[in-house]
């Protein structure tokens, strides 16, 4: 039975798509799962897989033509069909919302008995097809990973959630050095209690983070009219900025220090703002949240979405739960996930789902600026450029690294006071950076 | 040890096995007075005078049946092709008689013969007498085939194959009969059958290869050593009985697998061993099983087509580099 090929979601914000290549050509054959084509959505390319075997019998958009989600751009049929009547549907189909199911974030236990809908879905490979009669049929590949037997069954053997793991083979292929990767290095710390709460402590061995989980509580009355009102008054969210300027003196000498010590990592003054700012977030729960209409959403890990300029625009690939993560680790994961995104090649559910982001414009000079949040994170980080400045310190004149950092805040959850809590700490661990390793 | 080449190293086979065994006897076209077309069997007839060593006319499918005939008689006949190219012509005897006869007659006639000569690639000679026929013959039950790579190698398989009770389809490689290589003295010393050799260890991959794929292949994981790929290469030697074990206990260290053959893909020894691997280190594999093979063309007269035609050092380097994801 021939079927119509339709424009399918392939990630949580694409509205349409650009074809951007057919992989096959009319009359050529294509089974279930191969690529169909390349299509360019508002993040990513991404490749498109056929969900029914046959021929494809014609092509109904060219490269270079976009179209909505839902609009039949293919039929794929036997040779012999007479596909008269889908190509007819065809030119009059009006597109259609994409009925591609989403993939569901896992609900915490805690979350007590309010909506947990949630509304930030991770988009499955997936796509809709219609079937000759018209009848609108969701289909869904789902959640397919592509894995190497030998690492499917390590991952087995060693507990470990391969859905999680990024390949690093072929079409994202696990590879088993993914797997041995995602084993290795559990670093054992001691404990201690300084005057800050202590550490979130390191995970356990292996451990690989996904979307980080929550607990959904119920908005007070009080919370829902600030947020109507906010919302009426400054547009869809509602932000306020926070300026804080932070001694650096100590935070660069320990990256020096660092990078003397392992002269391949090349720790950023950046790697390490990611890092405090997770750990900062864990100590103020409600900075690490966002505003979910009825609920407010706060997270147990902090996810770090880290602004990457590319050539076709900003996009935040995602460090997960940072605040596990050790400095030793998360250059190469920031370096890792940057380049991917320059080069497109980034999975929607690695830049959809932070809980918190930062944006650094340091590198071009700009000593101050605000962000802008991106939905429906509650906050923001803009960070200016470190630089010598001269301080009054014992009522001397002295030269010293300084950094102005601006918080925007989505004030449907975030307060004043809370934003300036948060930065108080943020700003009491970059100066005393050894927290990190005395936590 | 001594250093012979290829060709001397199987002639040294035949002569041992010639004067050890009185019902051994060779024919085939110019194998006597002109002491064979690649010189493999000088100096045969003068040492076992023309009753053992035997010129026969053009007629492939007559001397292949006389062969069979002689077999079940009791002897134990050599027959070679001057080429395997023109084993085509005998390929009723060969499969039809010498495969089936032992299963046919319910075990009553053993057929003890060796069919040999070069096979494979040969040096600008064309599509009619440059090919790769193994995986027809190791395609029958009751055929066994074997493939040697070394000169050791040759001298120690040829032995046991004329001492094999079966019909041994044995395949030199024509662009190899002047290679040099080390050669025990030992004259007793034999090559079991259907038993592989580990040519070099490694850790990273593991190319499997026969004839003239092993020099090519060995070549590759040195260069691939510098790259710091570890490759192990397997020689197995025999196709058929094929010593799989030796190759799944590989893959499950190495846990990749290419293997090379001069042979089309298709229907290749090179897709046997892949199913075979599926089947048993399906779980061990972190990459496709990738065949490096001839391509799939009848050889080209033309040098720089018939260079494109094999596979070369390159084409394996760059199979091993996609199965290792670097």
């Amino acid at each position: 039975m021939a079927t119509q090929v339709v424009m399918p979601k392939l990630s949580p914000t694409m509205e349409e798509g650009q074809l951007a290549r057919w992989l096959k050509k009319e009359g050529d054959k294509v089974s279930m799962g191969e690529p169909l084509a390349e299509i360019d959505t508002d993040k990513a390319t991404m490749e498109m897989q056929a969900l029914s075997n046959g021929v494809l019998r014609k092509i109904l958009i060219d490269e270079g033509q976009s179209a909505p989600l839902g609009q039949p751009i293919a039929i794929i049929g036997e040779p012999d069909e007479d596909i008269s009547e889908l190509l007819k549907s065809a030119g009059e189909a009006k597109p259609g919302k994409s009925e591609a199911a989403p993939e569901q974030i896992p609900e915490s236990d805690a979350a007590p008995a309010v909506e947990t809908k949630p509304d930030e879905p991770v988009p499955a490979q997936a796509a809709a097809e219609v079937s000759s009669d018209g009848k609108k049929e969701p289909v869904q590949t789902g959640e397919r990973v592509l894995i190497s037997p030998i690492a499917a069954r390590m991952a087995a053997e060693a507990g470990i959630d391969f859905k999680t793991i990024q390949g690093s083979g072929p079409g994202g292929r696990i590879i088993k050095k993914d797997i041995e990767t995602a084993m290795s290095g559990k670093r054992e710390r001691p404990s201690a209690t300084p005057g800050l709460r202590p550490m979130p402590r390191p995970g356990e061995k292996g451990v690989i983070y996904g979307p980080s989980a929550y607990r959904d509580e119920p908005v007070s009355e009080m919370r829902r009219t600030i947020a109507r009102r906010l919302v009426t008054s400054l547009g869809p969210v509602p932000h306020f900025f926070l300026t804080i300027e932070i001694d650096m003196e100590r935070a660069a000498d320990m990256r020096r220090s660092i990078n003397e010590l392992y002269p391949d990592l090349k720790l950023s003054i950046n790697d390490i703002i990611i890092k405090v700012a997770a750990v900062a977030l864990i100590q103020h729960p409600h900075v690490n949240a966002s505003f979910q209409d009825k609920t407010v959403r706060y997270y147990e890990h902090a996810d770090i979405g880290v602004a990457v300029a590319t050539e076709n625009g900003l996009i935040t690939p995602i460090v997960r739960a940072a605040e596990m993560k050790s400095l030793l680790d998360i250059p190469d994961e920031v370096r890792e996930l940057a380049e991917r995104a320059r080069a497109r090649k980034l999975k929607p559910e690695e830049y959809t789902g932070a809980t918190f982001s930062i944006s650094n414009l340091g590198m071009f000079g700009i000593e101050e600026f605000t962000a802008v949040i991106n939905p429906p994170e509650g906050a923001i980080l803009a960070v200016g450029a470190m630089a010598p400045k001269p301080v009054v310190s014992d009522n001397q004149i002295e030269i010293r690294q300084q950094m102005r950092v601006t918080m925007s805040c989505d004030h449907r959850v975030i307060d004043g006071a809370t934003g300036a809590k948060f930065l108080q700490t943020f700003k009491q661990i970059m100066e005393n950076p050894l927290y990190l390793f005395v936590g | 040890m001594a250093v012979l080449t290829m060709r001397d190293a199987l002639n040294l086979a035949l002569k041992e096995e010639l004067a050890r065994d009185s019902s051994v006897f060779l024919m085939g076209e110019e194998v006597a007075e002109y002491q064979g077309a690649y010189k493999v069997t000088r100096g045969l007839l003068e040492e076992f005078g023309p009753k053992r060593v035997i010129d026969t006319p053009i007629t492939e499918l007559g001397f292949a049946g006389l062969g069979v005939g002689a077999a079940m008689a009791g002897l134990r006949p050599i027959v070679e092709f001057m080429t395997f190219n023109f084993s085509i012509l005998a390929t009723d005897q060969i499969i039809n008689s010498a495969a089936k006869m032992l299963y046919m007659s319910g075990g009553q006639f053993k057929i003890p013969i060796v069919f040999r000569g070069p096979s494979g690639s040969a040096y600008q000679v064309s599509s009619q007498h440059s090919q790769a026929l193994e995986s027809w013959y190791a395609y029958f039950p009751g055929l066994k085939v074997v493939m040697p790579s070394t000169p050791a190698d040759a001298k120690g398989l040829l032995k046991s194959a004329i001492r094999d009770d079966d019909p041994v389809i044995f395949m030199e490689q024509e662009r190899m009969y002047g290679m040099k290589g080390e050669v025990p003295e030992d004259e007793e010393l034999t090559i079991p059958l259907g038993v592989a050799e580990v040519k070099r260890e490694g850790k990273d991959a593991t190319i499997v290869a026969r004839s003239l794929m092993v020099p090519t292949a060995l070549k590759a994981a040195e260069e691939l050593e510098k790259q710091g790929i570890l490759c192990e290469v397997i020689d197995p030697r025999t196709i058929r009985p094929l010593d799989i074990d030796t190759i799944v206990e590989s893959v499950k260290k190495t846990n990749r697998l290419v293997v090379a053959e001069e042979s089309h893909a298709f229907c290749g020894v090179a897709a046997e061993i892949s199913a075979e691997i599926n089947e048993r280190a399906f779980d061990y594999l972190d990459a496709p099983v990738k065949r490096v093979s001839g391509v799939d063309v009848p050889m080209p007269y033309a040098k720089n087509l018939e260079q494109l035609a094999i596979p070369d050092v390159e084409r394996i380097i760059a199979a091993v580099r996609e199965v290792s994801y670097s």
